[in-house]
């Protein structure tokens, strides 16, 4: 466990949209818990989330611990969210809508999953 | 390339819409990754009526997952390699008329068809997240299960506050959403996905101020004659270690993050050096600031559906089962063939020729189709080669007997139940649970929203540790494939599947 790097040498720092030369269509806004979110039209409702630095969406049951998307695929119902009051919406599948309202999650939602 | 076979026929309630009236399928294909996609179009250009279905938007899988088209990526083989394969995989498919591919199709079940022995029957659910409500209904003469991998996860304290994300996750928010969970993302695990990960991270702009793997690369050379065998392979790891050198990622190799720091998100992790057994060494902990994780213990192949259709598994070099298949990737039940990640982890160029050679086998067995000899026997070469590289790589990266030692008593081992490994523990050697099935159910862990697939490794491997006997990670049988809503069960029909049309 040697290496170590002190200092970051000054580069232009890349963005994901760059890399892929993206032309998105132009932004529309969500919301978060009433704040507003922009969102590129074909992401998802957690890439827009985590694109503004959102991490959590959702508390558990349990703890009342705050989770976000995990998996990234649809597996692990961690990025659950309530989305236009409708609750244990994957957030990672769903795509983002104009004016979708996204709310925190707390505790189970509503327990209609067959699991 | 229809995108739906026939108009959705309503039924009396008008509510949902069963594709009763398309017929019956030659074959259905679960899975549009590598695997599916090759087997498809293979199939599809011997002239068999296909059905290519998946859970997502978009073909491509895991490997090929790229941005949804109205993000206009203009370069979106600039996180990819070997993409050429597949825009010419999507160009056949394009010109294939006998391949409908079912985007947004989350099978959750499949069923003989009471009504005729020799049919499938295949149920999904629709919608980018399987709510519409739309449940499908498909016939079929065959199946190919080409469902891939999921990520295999071993807990560490702090590993479910915000910003620790799988590595695999990582990748596929990158690549399809064009997003990043940090700026200082920390990668680590075990496995070849890390190197891809941290490559494509840092390409992104994100800084990596370590790669933590738990084995080291050395190991590699212990299976000269795979790696000798491989060179495409030892290209790629060169091209990402290349890649890795000039963004200056230092690699702690031999090494695990232990611990995940953090209030309401991660703010730094401990990383220690680890013994042969993955035990962490006392005394060689440091601490490194990080606004993300990107973590991963390699893959686990996804047996849901096989599984419950009673497909034989076999036991992996890595430690997890795989379906087992014969030389033309049948598996034990007859007209079900597999291939890719399911039948193994293999990574996507194995997948690809998987994927073809199951498709020739099921035209040459639902169809009589004459498939040249020499065409199969090239796939066959090829695909040995690549399964013993990717055997050698599974048993370097097998995970070691002592990284339970990582944990603390109140690490949550199951995220959606929120299971302590203390209480794990609690159930194996206090209560004298004696298998992990009972472990389970004293607990609740693995039987959450996500049915065991992110904590069943875990889970099985803390029930043998406190004593548990026959912990051996079986697959699991799950028996829906996605999350059902309770509404959609109700619905199915008692008895008779649904009304199928006369065979093609
Ligand atoms: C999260 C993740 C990220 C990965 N990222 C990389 C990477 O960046 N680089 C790399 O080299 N390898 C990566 N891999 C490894 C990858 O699995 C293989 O390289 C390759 O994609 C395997 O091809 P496949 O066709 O066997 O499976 P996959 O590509 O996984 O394709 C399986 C497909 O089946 C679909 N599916 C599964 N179950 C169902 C169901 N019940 N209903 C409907 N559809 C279903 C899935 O949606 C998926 O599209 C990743 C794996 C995972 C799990
Ligand atoms: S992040 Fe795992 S299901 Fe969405």
């Amino acid at each position: 466990m040697k290496p170590r790097r002190t200092t970051s040498p000054a580069r232009p720092r890349p963005t994901p949209r760059d890399v892929v030369g993206a032309d998105p269509g132009p932004a529309f806004e969500i919301t978060f818990d009433g704040r507003s979110v922009a969102a590129l039209p074909g992401q998802s409702v957690a890439a827009a989330l985590w694109a503004a630095g959102i991490l959590a969406w959702r508390t558990t049951r349990g703890g009342g611990r705050p989770r976000g998307a995990f998996c990234g695929i649809g597996q692990c119902h961690d990025c659950l969210a309530t989305v236009n009051g409708i609750p244990n919406r994957r957030a990672c599948l769903l795509p983002a809508r104009p004016g979708d309202a996204v709310t925190t999650q707390e505790g189970a939602g509503r327990a209609d999953l067959a699991v | 390339m229809p995108t739906s076979p026939s108009d959705p026929h309503r039924d009396a309630s008008g509510e949902h819409a069963v594709r009763s009236g398309a017929g019956v399928f030659d074959l259905v294909v679960i899975g549009a990754g590598p695997a599916g996609l090759a087997g498809a179009v293979a199939a599809g250009e011997l002239g068999l009526r296909t059905a290519l279905v998946d859970a997502a938007e978009l073909t491509g899988g895991q490997f090929y997952r790229g941005p949804s088209p109205a993000l206009g990526a203009r370069r979106p083989e600039a996180l990819h390699h070997a993409w050429s394969a597949y825009a010419d995989l999507r160009e056949r498919l394009r010109h294939c008329p006998a391949v409908s591919h079912l985007p947004g199709h989350h099978v959750w079940s499949v069923v003989r068809d009471p009504g005729h022995a020799d049919r499938w029957t295949v149920h999904a659910l629709t919608g980018p997240d399987g709510t519409d409500r739309a449940p499908v209904r498909l016939a079929a003469r065959g199946l190919l299960i080409a469902a891939g991998a999921v990520e295999r996860h071993l807990p560490f304290p702090g590993w479910t506050l915000p910003g620790v994300v799988g590595a695999g996750g990582a990748q596929a928010m990158l690549k399809s959403g064009l997003v990043l969970p940090g700026r200082r993302i920390v990668v680590a695990g075990s496995g070849p996905l890390l190197l891809a990960a941290a490559t494509s991270l840092t390409a992104a702009g994100a800084d990596v101020p370590a790669l933590v793997e738990a084995t080291g690369y050395l190991g590699y050379a212990r299976h000269p004659g795979a790696l000798a065998a491989n060179p495409g392979k030892a290209a790629e790891a060169v091209t990402h270690g290349g890649a890795l050198l000039r963004h200056r990622v230092p690699l702690y190799a031999r090494s695990a993050v232990t611990a995940a720091h953090g209030r309401q998100r991660v703010e730094a992790v401990t990383v220690a050096r680890l013994d042969r057994r993955w035990r962490p060494v006392p005394g060689t902990a440091r601490r490194i600031a990080c606004d993300a994780v990107a973590v991963g213990h390699g893959l686990i192949p996804q047996l849901d559906l096989v599984t419950t259709l009673g497909c034989a598994v076999r036991p992996t070099a890595d430690g997890t089962h795989a379906v087992a298949t014969d030389r033309s990737l049948a598996t034990s039940v007859p007209t079900v063939w597999a291939a890719g990640e399911t039948r193994g982890i293999g990574g996507a160029a194995v997948a690809l020729a998987e994927g073809e050679l199951a498709g020739l086998a099921a035209g040459a067995r639902l169809r009589g189709a004459a498939v040249p000899p020499a065409r199969t026997a090239r796939l066959r070469r090829r695909i040995a080669r690549l399964r013993s590289f990717a055997d050698a790589m599974a048993a370097v990266h097998a995970p070691g007997p002592g990284w339970p030692e990582w944990l603390t008593d109140d690490t949550e081992v199951c995220r959606c139940e929120e299971v302590t490994a203390d209480r794990v523990r609690e159930a194996a050697a206090d209560l004298g649970a004696r298998d992990t099935r009972t472990v389970k159910l004293l607990t609740r862990a693995g039987m959450g929203w996500c049915q065991g697939r992110i904590c069943a490794t875990a889970v099985a491997c803390l029930a043998t540790r406190y004593g548990a006997s026959d912990a051996g990670p079986a697959p699991d049988r799950r028996p829906l494939a996605a999350p059902v809503p309770l509404a959609a069960l109700a619905e199915l029909p008692a008895e008779s599947g649904p009304k199928t049309a006369e065979p093609t």
